[in-house]
């Protein structure tokens, strides 16, 4: 379901011949779709590591522009400009992120006649520069966060910037965005280290380490506005979304509307948007960030003069096709629509679903090969957004993301429950995925009322993310449905085909006691079977559970008294261990027979290693900075090294305090996930 | 019935807990029938209670316990459960060191419905020891085994032969191993001279002399899981093909591994119902190979994506991990796969995994097994170490296992086939009934770089001759025209492929001549 553009036209004004789209991943296949359904071809780029991507399939033309770093492929406008001239693309669209908000990037297309599909230089110049762009803003009579208006060039001046606007304060990247080089700091010796580690991530992510100081809005909602402007002076705005939801200040749940704004302030934020646009004589669609408080005051943030990586949830209510306006704009079309063409139609979710562990900082990337992969397409009312398939590596080089997917209904209510479904029929293997975090995140009833901020997680989570709490019922469920499975392999095995010399024994019995293993607990259980259902006694309930109980299949659609659902198997091993997927989140259960327990109880434990003096890497990077050495006695708390991956810097630190017994690795090595780092004594 | 009841009364004494010491009975006035029962009772209860609760403590089970783990409920049949030790010396005679079944247990059963032999040495009795009459009961099942065409599968825990009796139980094992050669064949039993042995990790110890006699010999210093470990055998020896935490878990997967064998050398490989789609096209393996040749990936990708439900039961997992073997299903039929492994020494061949595939080949050659190979080999490994460790000999085996193998032979060429290796991984040149290459295979009898540093030895433009080389060789068209691969296909098609295969070539009929026996270089 591709749900864009309800314009009534079924063939497209001619724009360009050819365009070429500077990036990869969900958002250059997204594009793809657009210019194949006006007509216009396209040209992929692409790293040699990305030679077998989804992107360059399905463009019509592929120019590889280096090796896997992003330096040396996407960012590299060199090898991108000669893949203009080889193909002769007519246009450029840039995505979002690597050269989308890049001036230089606009500016050489611009030299040698090629269009940049996106704003003007001197918009992408203005709104680049979160400096100038808020003395604009200003100027534009929009509302803006109190804060410094300046660079700031140590960390000394930082401090003594802080104190003056008070704590807390934000220190972010001038050239920033997407959460890159953003940190705030609530006393002095947080904005020293936030300095330290905004100008390393923005010289890193951006090659800029300009940084900026302003008042932290605490608690608040992180409400953006879409607009809509064409060369001819023309703007509108295309409402809001919703995007309060984030980690580490990057976005994980979006919607659209938002359930905060009333039609007033909606209306308010929207012209003030217009105003800004207006201002820089933006053209292209572009994007207005404000800060909401809780009286629903709002402060403008930073204009996004590209397209969003959360822009189908405007494109599901609004009808609009964003890239294909964007393409036309570029072109030099006016716009067709009035604001009052600009509806809200029902409502659209969208959830990122990244290649991360949530149960590490609620997502630390991991890596790996996508063994199996099913996008919920089966079900009505979803778009996924995605740029990798069944076999696709997710590595180191590039962002986590897995793909977007968005849910749309008439109402919110029915918005959420189709996305609930869709998570629970995404199947991912081979990567471990953030669908546990994402399904509690809009099933918990703080989301459900529309009591969010940016922060959701750390307050709802204060203790981290443990994954879905299984109550009785759906304990029971679980139980059920794990010992049902296990009978049902076990029947399986006795199913050999064809006449043998030595007859076999038929599998007679109809009832089995068995003996479940959730966690630390033993679980006696009674099941019987009739047909495809089975009847299980467990905990002093009764559970009927019915299903097609195909082996080979990743889902699992079972109906649980009564109730449908929808469960995984990840793994089913002959020791009885199977991995089951149910509410979002896995869950590791041992089936047994009752006399195998019994037996089991008699094996050794297992002693696992103590963790406390270990420190492995969480996730697989590169070791930017290694700050002990052998002989050194480090603090509970102090850090020991940092890890930079998917171009995010982070911290680990000592849980207790010990000496230093031995370094294993060094700053610039490569290391993967559970690599050992340090041990400590 | 009569199983019916024994179990009732072994469940019976377990409530009850008596005594550890029941072998207070030799005063003879109790009827037959109430000698009967008691000698049974005693022989459930093996070396008594307290060598039961030693054996658990140590994290063991004891023999009848694996069995009835092994078998499905109630269906094991027991013999000679009064057989009694024969030894006269050092007291051995005295009824207190008289076990009824002495130090094994033995009998049939069923696993997953399946007609097996089993016997399980019971370690709570002399230390599970051979005595004549535990050789005796072995060999009778085994005997039986035989006469129907049935596995045995023996659970071993022993400490080795019975001092007191001397030669009579050494005379035990070679009744057990030498006097029946014939059966071995037939069996898939768990010990030394079978065709696959399994074991426990931290439990198992396995060597022809222990830590002592070496440390007296040799003056090594080395403890017993050094010299004869799990880890030891299945990473280093290559003597055990797979490790198990513990008891129940190896029983578990045996159990499971048992599935996919047929019942003897005359019967076909079993075929399961299967659920997963024959026709199932595999899209990840169509990026599965990496861009750059020299890259690295993962076999087992390839084969999990492949086989039924990803069910693959991987033999010596951490043994010359070079090369891959192991059993899957395709379309419910039970497969060998043998597969060259990127990832490691870059899937090379070399002694250990020259030998390893050459003997999981005739394994399933043996057992009527289907083989289907997945070839990804740059060559035989080179140095001094392995020529002088005999690899010329070493690789012949594989050569051997595969050319002489009857049963149906599939082979993916999925990157690289270089060299006398290419001949070896189950080539069209070594009877390979159909053999396919992906687009990214590279038949040829070396590298680019190397093939061309020997035909333009000295000679200027290398770069250009590589590349003229690369165009000409490192792809499947080669051999594709000479016929040696069957056809060049889509790897996304590889399932649907096999699984047609297999059921085509399910009638294949070849006889290799006659001889007495092959002569495979040992």
């Amino acid at each position: 379901v591709f749900h864009v553009s309800t314009s009534a036209h079924l063939t497209y004004i001619s724009t360009f011949d050819k365009i070429l789209i500077a990036n990869r991943g969900e958002i250059a296949c997204r594009v793809i779709k657009t210019c194949k359904k006006m007509g216009i071809q396209t040209v992929a780029v692409h790293s040699d590591v990305d030679s077998n991507a989804v992107h360059v399939k399905m463009a019509d033309e592929a120019v590889c522009v280096g090796p896997a770093p992003t330096s040396k492929s996407y960012l590299n406008m060199d090898a991108i400009m000669d893949a203009i001239r080889l193909t002769g693309a007519q246009a450029v669209h840039p995505g979002y992120g690597f050269l989308s908000e890049n001036k230089d990037f606009a500016k050489r297309l611009a030299a040698v006649g090629v269009t940049f599909i996106g704003p003007d230089t001197h918009a992408i110049q203005a709104m680049g520069d979160k400096i100038e762009s808020k003395l604009i803003a200003k100027a534009a009579k929009v509302n803006t966060i109190p804060g410094f208006d300046g660079v700031v060039k140590t960390a000394e001046d930082a401090v003594k910037i802080a104190q003056q606007i008070g704590y807390p304060v934000m220190i972010k990247a001038s050239a920033g965005g997407g959460g890159k080089g953003m940190r705030i700091a609530w006393n002095d010796e947080e904005t020293r280290e936030g300095f330290r580690f905004s100008s390393q991530e923005a010289a890193s992510s951006f090659g800029d380490d300009r940084l900026l100081i302003e008042k932290y809005i605490d608690n608040p909602r992180h409400i953006e506005i879409q607009v809509l402007a064409d060369k001819h002076g023309n703007v509108l705005w295309l409402n809001e979304r919703e995007c309060s939801i984030q980690r580490r200040n990057q976005k994980v749940v979006e919607e659209a509307p938002s359930m905060f704004l009333d039609a007033d302030t909606r209306r308010v934020m929207g012209e003030q948007a217009v105003q800004l646009a207006k201002a820089v004589k933006y053209s292209s669609a572009g994007t207005v960030e404000f800060l909401v408080d809780s009286k629903k005051n709002f402060y403008f943030l930073e204009m996004n003069t590209r397209l969003q990586v959360e822009h189908p949830v405007t494109e599901c209510i609004t009808g609009l096709d964003l890239v294909e306006q964007m393409i036309r704009i570029a072109k030099g079309y006016q716009l067709q629509q009035k604001q009052e063409d600009i509806p809200i139609n029902g409502w659209a979710i969208e959830s990122r679903v990244y290649a991360e562990d949530p149960f590490k900082s609620f997502g630390l990337p991991s890596i790996g090969r996508l063994s199996q992969y099913q996008e919920p397409l089966k079900l009505s009312h979803v778009r996924v957004d995605s740029g990798i398939e069944e076999g696709s590596d997710i590595n180191i080089y590039y962002d986590p993301m897995i793909s977007k997917l968005v849910t749309y209904g008439a109402t919110r209510a029915e918005a959420l429950a189709r996305m609930e479904d869709a998570l629970d029929n995404y199947v991912i293997r081979g990567v471990t995925h953030n669908i546990p975090l994402l399904r509690e995140i809009i099933t918990h009833p703080r989301f459900v009322s529309g009591d969010i901020s940016t922060n959701f997680l750390p307050e709802v989570y204060p203790e981290g993310f443990k994954g879905h709490h299984l109550d009785e019922d759906r304990c029971r469920e679980l139980l059920a449905s794990a010992a049902a499975l296990h009978v049902t392999s076990q029947l399986y095995s006795h199913k050999i085909l064809g006449t043998q010399r030595v007859s076999s024994a038929p599998m007679d019995q109809n009832n089995w006691e068995l003996c479940v293993e959730l966690g630390q607990e033993l679980h006696d259980i009674e099941i019987s079977k009739s047909g495809n259902s089975y009847i299980v006694k467990v905990d002093g309930g009764q559970v009927e559970v019915c299903g097609d109980w195909n082996l080979a299949s990743p889902l699992l659609p079972l109906t649980i008294n009564g109730t449908c659902r929808m469960l995984q198997c990840l793994s089913k091993e002959s020791s009885g261990n199977i991995v089951l997927q149910y509410m979002g989140t896995l869950f590791k259960v041992r089936v047994l027979s009752k006399l195998t327990a019994k037996l089991n109880s008699y094996m050794p434990e297992k002693v696992s290693e103590d963790t406390s003096s270990i420190l492995r890497s969480p996730m697989p990077g590169t070791v930017v900075a290694m700050s002990v050495k052998p002989g050194d006695t480090v603090a509970d708390g102090q850090e020991i090294c940092v890890i930079e991956a998917m171009k995010m810097q982070n911290s680990l630190t000592a849980v207790k305090q010990a000496k230093v017994k031995s370094v294993h690795c060094q700053p610039g090595e490569t290391v993967g996930e559970g690599d050992l780092l340090v041990e400590l004594e | 019935l009569a199983v019916l009841h024994v179990h009732q009364s072994f469940a019976c004494l377990l409530q009850t807990n008596i005594q550890s010491d029941c072998r207070w009975y030799s005063v003879s006035h109790l009827s037959v029938k109430e000698r009967i029962e008691k000698k049974r009772k005693a022989a459930q209860m093996g070396g008594g209670q307290k060598r039961i609760d030693a054996q658990h403590q140590r994290g063991k089970l004891t023999a009848r316990e694996r069995v009835e783990l092994l078998l499905d409920p109630e269906s094991f049949v027991e013999t000679d459960m009064f057989v009694e030790h024969r030894c006269s010396d050092f007291g051995m005679e005295q009824d207190a060191n008289k076990f009824p079944g002495d130090s094994v247990v033995t009998g049939r059963g069923r696993i997953n419905g399946r007609l097996v032999y089993v016997f399980s040495q019971d370690f709570t009795v002399f230390g599970g020891s051979l005595s004549g009459a535990h050789a005796q009961k072995i060999c009778k099942i085994m005997d039986q085994a035989l006469t129907v065409g049935a596995p045995v599968i023996g659970l071993n825990d022993s400490g080795g032969a019975r001092i007191q009796e001397g030669v009579e139980s050494l005379a035990g094992y070679a009744d057990i191993f030498l006097v029946h050669p014939s059966d071995l064949p037939h069996h898939g039993s768990l010990c030394i001279l079978t065709h696959l042995m399994l074991c426990l990790q931290d439990t198992s110890y396995l060597f022809i002399t222990g830590p002592d006699v070496v440390k007296s010999v040799t003056n090594e210093d080395v403890t017993q899981e050094e010299l004869g470990g799990a880890k030891t055998h299945t990473a280093v020896s290559g003597v055990a093909h797979r490790a198990f935490e513990n008891d129940v878990e190896a029983l578990l997967y045996l159990r499971d591994f048992f599935n996919f064998l047929p019942l003897s050398n005359q019967d076909p490989a079993p075929i399961r119902e299967c659920q997963d789609p024959s026709d199932r096209l595999v899209k990840s393996l169509d990026t599965v190979v990496p861009f750059e040749s020299t890259k690295a990936y993962d076999m087992l990708d390839i084969i999990h994506a492949i086989v039924d439900e990803g069910d693959f039961f991987e033999i010596m997992p951490t043994y010359a991990k070079n090369i891959v073997v192991g059993f899957a299903r395709m379309n419910g039929r039970t497969v060998g796969i043998v597969g060259n492994q990127p990832k490691v020494a870059s899937g090379c061949l070399d002694i250990n995994s020259s030998v390893k595939g050459a003997r999981f080949v005739r394994f399933c050659d043996a057992f009527n097994i289907p083989i289907i190979t997945f070839v990804d080999v740059p060559g035989f490994l080179p140095g001094t170490a392995q020529e002088y460790g005999g690899i010329i000999r070493h690789g012949a085996k594989l050569l051997f296992a595969f050319a002489e193998a009857t049963v149906p032979k599939i082979t993916i060429i999925t990157r690289k086939a270089y060299g006398g290796a290419y001949d070896v991984m189950s080539s069209k040149h070594l009877r390979g009934d159909m053999n396919y290459a992906w687009p990214t295979a590279e038949v040829a009898v070396m590298g680019a770089k190397g093939a061309v540093q020997i035909i333009f030895r000295g000679k200027e433009n290398q770069a250009e001759a590589e590349a003229e080389y690369v165009e000409k060789f490192a792809n499947p068209f080669p051999a594709a025209v000479r016929g040696f691969v069957d056809d060049i296909i889509e790897p996304a098609t590889t399932r649907k492929r096999i699984c047609r295969d297999l059921e085509v070539l399910a009638s294949k009929k070849q006889v290799n001549p006659w001889k007495k026996h092959a002569n495979i270089p040992l």
